[in-house]
């Protein structure tokens, strides 16, 4: 746990400076399709620069969740809070244009675009440029900020291949990268490691962990070996209600946790 | 539909340079010096009704073509947008219908024009947007046909059925640019103009980001992108390019009436950048070729055979049906076929042909 000591730790350094502004505060979030209720008075709060997975098995409302906070569906009820700010009633891109970030569980990328075009389109997406019917030159910023973070997701060997052509793994380092784009400043990952290799997750966590510290994220995944190594807190979730929260390893030997999710035979897709 | 025309951003460690004109295809030479000369051995009715007709319809299609190949947004209101600039180059400039028209020079009337047009496409594009597939088509389609009924009864500013007549480009540098040559050359520099800018424009930001909105809308929003904004600019600058083709078309016959711009036109649009294709901005200039062609001659061959001439929407007809059934693509998307065919090693029949 020692890598895990030192990010709490750089958490807490960083949060006297940021001051008290949560990073995320959502309130009674619930969510209906119909009769069906997939979230039920959500209130969670994450801090400027935390690092939270939240786990749970399929259908407990993770991803739901997300959809939320981002914007891609309106909550049914509820507060949502980014950095201080009530984004409830945002549409999409006004949360993104705000620094939140995502990335999809399954890639939602541009398949017949380069893997650097899909990164610029998506540095273009929160700057001024989007509208531009100028064609980016040498020089420019973007495709420049665009070049570096396809090389953070080392992906800079097909750099001008077609998404379509890429290896699943590399299709979700690109949305990882995507979701770097632009200075954002919280991201939630949308379970990054389904599918991968062993290499790949390797990878992975080295990505996530070599983040900036000021770069919080939620990240939802089955792989507990990926969500503990990379997060400071956890979340679990089920039926749509959060069902506790704390350090990973209280939630490891947690026996309600441990016979729900961790544990026998109940327990859902590790990975 | 995947993204096809943006692979070729300039990009910032591109090898050695070439120098500029060595990066322009073959084809574009052959074609672009073929069309320069073309008024040496060419009769004045080819240069000015074929060529012409081709290069100002063409210009209405390509607007069509870049909301809907790049936009996937089938706007029917395209030659409703052209009628409307034509329109106000009539009533904003001269025409032999001096009650309405204001007389004024052209350095406003034009502009004013453009402007008009402009502004109409993005009334209708912000109403559209809010619809999908066939929604837009009927959308676009009732607005058209509104065009089309108001323009037909409106006595005041439109002068109802019978339009405006004796408009006239003005004569700029001394030229006459009503004679075969001169209009052969200005239609082809617009209607360059416009090819050069939808395929500038499909490789510069707001262009990736139009088709990128195209397939898949929600992601765009999860990028900070305004989805239903860029769809609305799409529509403002397509009807930029729709507004200089109805202003040529204008001043072509020299007339605009409410026909010009019908329920009818409209859907020919449709058909020319369908039977072109509508995935690459050269399709709708080589429908429209195609359906100039079948109606300017179509009428003489069906004479020939003892048929009555008036059947010519026929033979347009079954061409459209043989096109659509054998290449949804149109003629460029037969040609890609074609291609990918003769790349295919003929031993192990394996190549990247079409699906």
């Amino acid at each position: 746990m020692t890598l895990l000591d030192r990010a709490t730790s750089s958490v807490s350094d960083r949060l006297s400076a940021t001051g008290t502004a949560n990073a995320l505060e959502l309130r009674q979030v619930s969510k209906m399709f119909g009769a069906l209720v997939a979230l039920a008075d959500i209130d969670m709060i994450v801090k400027p620069g935390e690092r939270r997975a939240v786990l749970g098995s399929n259908g407990a409302g993770k991803t739901t969740l997300f959809n939320c906070i981002t914007g891609d569906f309106a909550p049914t009820t509820g507060s949502i809070r980014f950095f201080g700010e009530e984004v409830a009633a945002f549409p999409a891109q006004e949360r993104i244009r705000r620094g939140l970030r995502r990335t999809y569980q399954i890639s939602l990328l541009f398949a017949g675009l380069s893997v650097l075009d899909n990164v610029y389109l998506a540095c273009c997406g929160v700057s001024r440029g989007r509208f531009s019917f100028i064609r980016p030159g040498r020089d420019d910023a973007l495709m420049a900020s665009a070049e570096s973070l396809v090389q953070v997701v080392h992906l800079d060997d097909v750099r001008e291949t077609k998404v379509e052509d890429l290896s699943y793994g590399q299709q979700r380092q690109l949305e990882i990268a995507m979701a770097l784009s632009g200075a954002p400043r919280f991201i939630l990952f949308d379970e990054p490691a389904a599918g991968l290799s062993p290499t790949e997750r390797r990878e992975l966590i080295d990505i996530l962990t070599g983040l900036p510290s000021h770069m919080g994220f939620i990240i939802i995944e089955h792989d507990m070996d990926v969500a503990l190594r990379v997060a400071e807190s956890v979340t679990m979730m089920h039926n749509g209600r959060i069902f506790k929260e704390g350090k990973p390893a209280e939630i490891e030997d947690d026996e309600e946790v441990q016979a729900l999710y961790l544990g026998g035979e109940e327990g859902l897709g590790h990975g | 539909m995947a993204i096809t025309e943006s692979n070729t951003l300039p990009r910032t460690n591109s090898g050695q340079r070439k120098v500029w004109f060595e990066r322009i295809p073959a084809s574009y030479w052959v074609v672009g010096i073929a069309l320069l000369i073309m008024p040496a051995f060419a009769s004045d009715f080819a240069l000015y009704q074929v060529f012409g007709w081709t290069f100002i319809l063409g210009m209405i299609s390509l607007s069509l073509m870049f909301l809907g190949g790049y936009g996937g947004m089938v706007s029917l209101v395209q030659m409703s947008i052209a009628g409307l600039a034509g329109y106000m180059v009539a009533i904003f400039g001269d025409s032999a219908i001096t009650d309405i028209s204001m007389g004024w020079p052209w350095y406003i009337a034009i502009p004013l024009a453009l402007i008009v047009a402009m502004l109409f496409g993005t009334i209708v594009g912000s109403l559209a947007v809010r619809t999908e597939g066939i929604y837009t088509i009927m959308i676009t389609l009732a607005v058209a046909a509104a065009f089309f009924y108001f323009t037909r009864q409106n006595y005041i500013i439109f002068n109802g059925f019978s339009g405006f007549n004796g408009v006239l480009p003005p004569e700029l540098f001394g030229v006459d640019w009503r004679q075969s040559k001169p209009f052969y050359y200005l239609t082809l520099f617009w209607a360059a103009v416009a090819y050069f800018s939808v395929l500038y424009v499909s490789r510069a930001p707001f262009g990736l980001a139009l088709q990128g909105v195209r397939d898949n809308p929600r992601r765009m929003a999860a990028l900070g992108y305004s989805v239903n904004a860029h769809r609305i600019a799409a529509y403002a600058f397509a009807a930029l390019i729709a507004g200089t083709g109805g202003i040529l078309l204008t001043w072509q016959s020299a007339q605009i009436s409410p026909g010009t711009a019908g329920i009818g036109p409209a859907i020919d649009i449709l058909v020319i950048a369908v039977i072109g294709g509508m995935r690459r901005p050269a399709g709708p200039f080589i429908g429209a070729f195609i359906y100039v062609l079948l109606k300017t001659f179509a009428i003489d061959v069906l004479l020939s055979v003892g048929l009555s001439g008036e059947r010519f929407q026929l033979l347009i007809g079954l061409g459209f049906l043989a096109i659509v059934f054998f290449s949804p693509d149109g003629l460029l998307g037969l040609w890609d076929r074609w291609q990918e065919f003769r790349k295919r090693d003929p031993l192990l029949d394996r190549g990247e042909g079409p699906l």
